[in-house]
């Protein structure tokens, strides 16, 4: 183990590299760019045994991988927004195919307008890809859920790929010190990638990526559905298993001073850090208040939710998304997980920080204090609410 | 062709006399059992991986339309670090949609890496799977579902793309092009192509007799009318050195191109109800152009 100053880029890099892959394919874009640059020149020094694919874009880069996994060895590739975006077909092929690659992602926002700043819209429109979806507050986290990754993606009982994700900016391009594992603690606890069943060898030949009639393509939907709820227990037996090994705790979520909240807000990604610190803030000033933050976003962990919100009157969805025409994408889940409970907390959405707005103390604070007002009137006439915006474009 | 052990098993879905099914044999024969095969969506696609069945007796993936070539990189990348890239072939195999039109980016790019992987595009000229709608392979006058004649049309009005050059330009080690009437000079170059030192591509014009609208059992004559006629010469090019250019099948005398087009029900709208002769006309000085520059 090592202390290193790495920003959340560089963290991610790193943590893939202590992960073996022999085959990175990478577009570069802003703001993942340094991601490629960093595993290139790992390459290219021989700190890594990999061959770096240099592709045309996001689309085969992608397809680069799928192509690579299902020959037989591990894989890794990194992008953000509108490089996502450009891979969406294919993320919904490599999930179909269960071939468990391991993606980093910039969180950026999605044109038009096009702006290179934060925000979750990219890996939200993700959602239903089959990708399994883990977001980091720091950088540390990020260098520890990717290696986590692999050892969930290729568990036998999941065999799903997922993706780790670093807010643009505020992680991709911060410097933290961040403990870097040694490559035989890694080693130790992610062994080397053995195909389960894709592999592409002349001597054993099988056909991927077949074509699936009405007689059995709900079949396959359903398979990769029961190896989503299968990836809930192998996520909590490798976050265990993590916390033996390397000392720190992971949870597919984490409740931060819930007891006796009344009011508790959920949040993904780094506004994570601010929350928290503003929740000691105001736990100092005599106010119930807690926050959950989601680090597995799918599989999306109901019942843990459930349970942690369970004495809450008020729960707080910040999301920094949203999907138009409704509300943001984290709210619609929290709110889904709690429909069937005979006493469930009001809810409330807040849409924050899109496009790289800051997401500020005082804006948790308006939303902790909008929060004890839905609280004191029992209702929610508002239940979806954006925080620091001025108004339509003129 | 040898019955026993076709790498391509009968009992495919592919259309009575289908070009592409014949170009995949022949393909699979010259390169052999250790021959890895990378299809894009379309008509082989679909008619041969159909679950929990499948008619290829070597290893086969599909992943989408657009990138074959891509996901042919990842294979070639992956067989290199697992120490196994000797001795095994990758060919992609793809039609003229998901070679010419939409999967020409991630062609572009498999070439320019230099990826040890031969691409045959299997041409049958148009959009065959979704029902023959017209692509950029689409020769002049063609009729499809897309490039309809009418009043104000003749059908297709733009030349066919000229994709063998297009891959030549790359630079790579080896371009051609084939037909399946042709089989020996077709199975000749799959081995030339294999044995190439990096990305080659041919060019195979695989008749079809669904979207050209001829008869089953006429998908080799029209392939072999394609070259004596002229319009489908046979080539081949090494390292992208198009000057020289070598013509590699001859036809003793050209045919005129009005034989090729005669036979086949997509140009069908240029002999009635009235003959445009203008039009053939015009094709066959197209074709001329072209076989004068080619020597033939």
């Amino acid at each position: 183990m090592a202390k290193m100053i790495l920003e959340g880029n560089q963290a991610l890099a790193v943590g893939a590299k202590l992960c073996r892959p022999k085959v990175i394919a990478s577009y570069p874009i802003t703001p993942s760019t340094h991601i490629p640059e960093m595993l290139s020149e790992f390459v290219a020094n021989g700190e890594l045994d990999a061959d770096f694919i240099n592709v045309e874009s996001e689309h085969s880069a992608i397809s680069a991988c799928i192509g690579a996994q299902a020959t037989g060895v591990r894989t890794f590739t990194a992008t953000a927004s509108q490089g996502l975006a450009l891979m969406h077909e294919i993320l919904y092929v490599a999930s179909g195919m269960r071939l468990p690659i391991v993606m980093g992602v910039a969180n950026r926002s999605l044109s038009a307008p096009i702006n290179i700043w934060c925000d979750h819209s990219d890996t939200m429109a993700e959602r239903d890809s089959g990708w399994m979806q883990f977001y980091s507050e720091n950088n540390q986290e990020a260098l520890d859920l990717v290696i986590q990754a692999y050892r969930i993606a290729e568990d036998e009982r999941v065999l799903l790929p997922a993706m780790v994700t670093i807010d643009a900016y505020t992680l991709t391009h911060t410097f933290e010190p961040v403990d870097v594992p040694s490559q035989k603690e890694v080693d130790e606890f992610l062994p080397p990638y053995k195909p389960v069943y894709a592999i592409l060898d002349p001597e054993r030949p099988i056909t991927q990526g077949s074509f699936g009639t009405p007689e059995y393509f709900m079949e396959f939907k359903y398979s990769q559905q029961k190896a989503m709820e299968r990836a809930k227990e192998v996520i909590d037996e490798v976050f265990r298993e993590f916390e033996e090994k390397f000392g720190r705790k992971y949870g597919k979520i984490e409740p931060y001073r819930t007891e006796g909240a009344d009011v508790i807000l959920v949040t993904l990604g780094s506004m994570s850090g601010t929350g928290k610190e503003v929740v000691d803030q105001l736990r100092e000033e005599g106010a119930k208040v807690g926050l959950i933050k989601v680090t597995v976003f799918r599989p999306f962990p109901a019942e843990e939710l459930r349970e942690a919100v369970r004495r809450a009157k008020v729960v707080a969805v910040i999301d920094r998304d949203i999907s138009l025409g409704f509300s943001g994408a984290v709210f619609a889940n929290v709110s889904a997980s709690l429909i069937n409970e005979e006493k469930r907390p009001l809810l409330a959405n807040f849409i924050v920080g899109l496009g790289g707005r800051d997401v500020r103390p005082e804006d948790f604070r308006e939303i902790v204090d909008k929060s004890f007002r839905i609280l004191e009137a029992g209702r929610v006439e508002k239940p979806v609410e954006w925080i620091n915006v001025s108004g339509e474009v003129p | 062709m040898k019955e026993e052990k076709q790498l391509l098993a009968p009992g495919h879905r592919m259309c009575a006399g289908c070009g592409v099914a014949l170009s995949a044999r022949l393909c699979l024969e010259a390169a052999g059992e250790k021959t890895i095969v990378v299809v894009p969506t379309g008509c082989m696609e679909v008619t041969t991986s159909q679950y929990p069945e499948t008619a290829w007796r070597v290893p086969f993936i599909h992943v989408a339309f657009e990138n074959a070539a891509a996901a042919a990189s990842g294979v070639d990348a992956a067989l290199k670090m697992m120490g196994k890239r000797e001795g095994v072939n990758i060919v992609a195999m793809g039609g003229d949609g998901g070679t010419f039109d939409i999967g020409l980016q991630a062609l572009s790019g498999m070439f320019e890496r230099g990826h040890r992987v031969t691409y045959v595009c299997n041409d049958n000229e148009a959009y065959m799977n979704t029902g023959i709608q017209r692509s950029s392979a689409t020769p002049y006058a063609a009729w499809t579902t897309t490039s309809p004649p009418g009043k104000k049309s003749i059908g297709e009005f733009r030349e066919k793309k000229p994709i063998g050059y297009i891959a030549a330009a790359h630079g790579i080690p080896y371009v051609a092009t084939a037909t399946i009437a042709y089989f020996a000079d077709y199975q000749k170059k799959v081995k030339k192509a294999l044995s190439a030192d990096g990305p080659a591509f041919i060019h195979v014009l695989t008749p079809c007799p669904v979207g050209w609208r001829f008869p089953p059992d006429r998908t080799v004559e029209v392939s072999r009318l394609a070259v004596q006629t002229g319009v489908f010469p046979l080539w081949e090019v090494r390292d992208g050195d198009i000057e020289n250019l070598r013509i590699t099948v001859k036809p003793p005398e050209r045919k005129p191109v009005e034989e090729y087009l005669a036979v086949q029900g997509r140009f069908s709208h240029l002999f009635k109800p009235e003959k445009q002769q203008d039009v053939i006309d015009r094709i066959q000085k197209m074709v001329d152009e072209k076989c004068e520059r080619y020597g033939i």
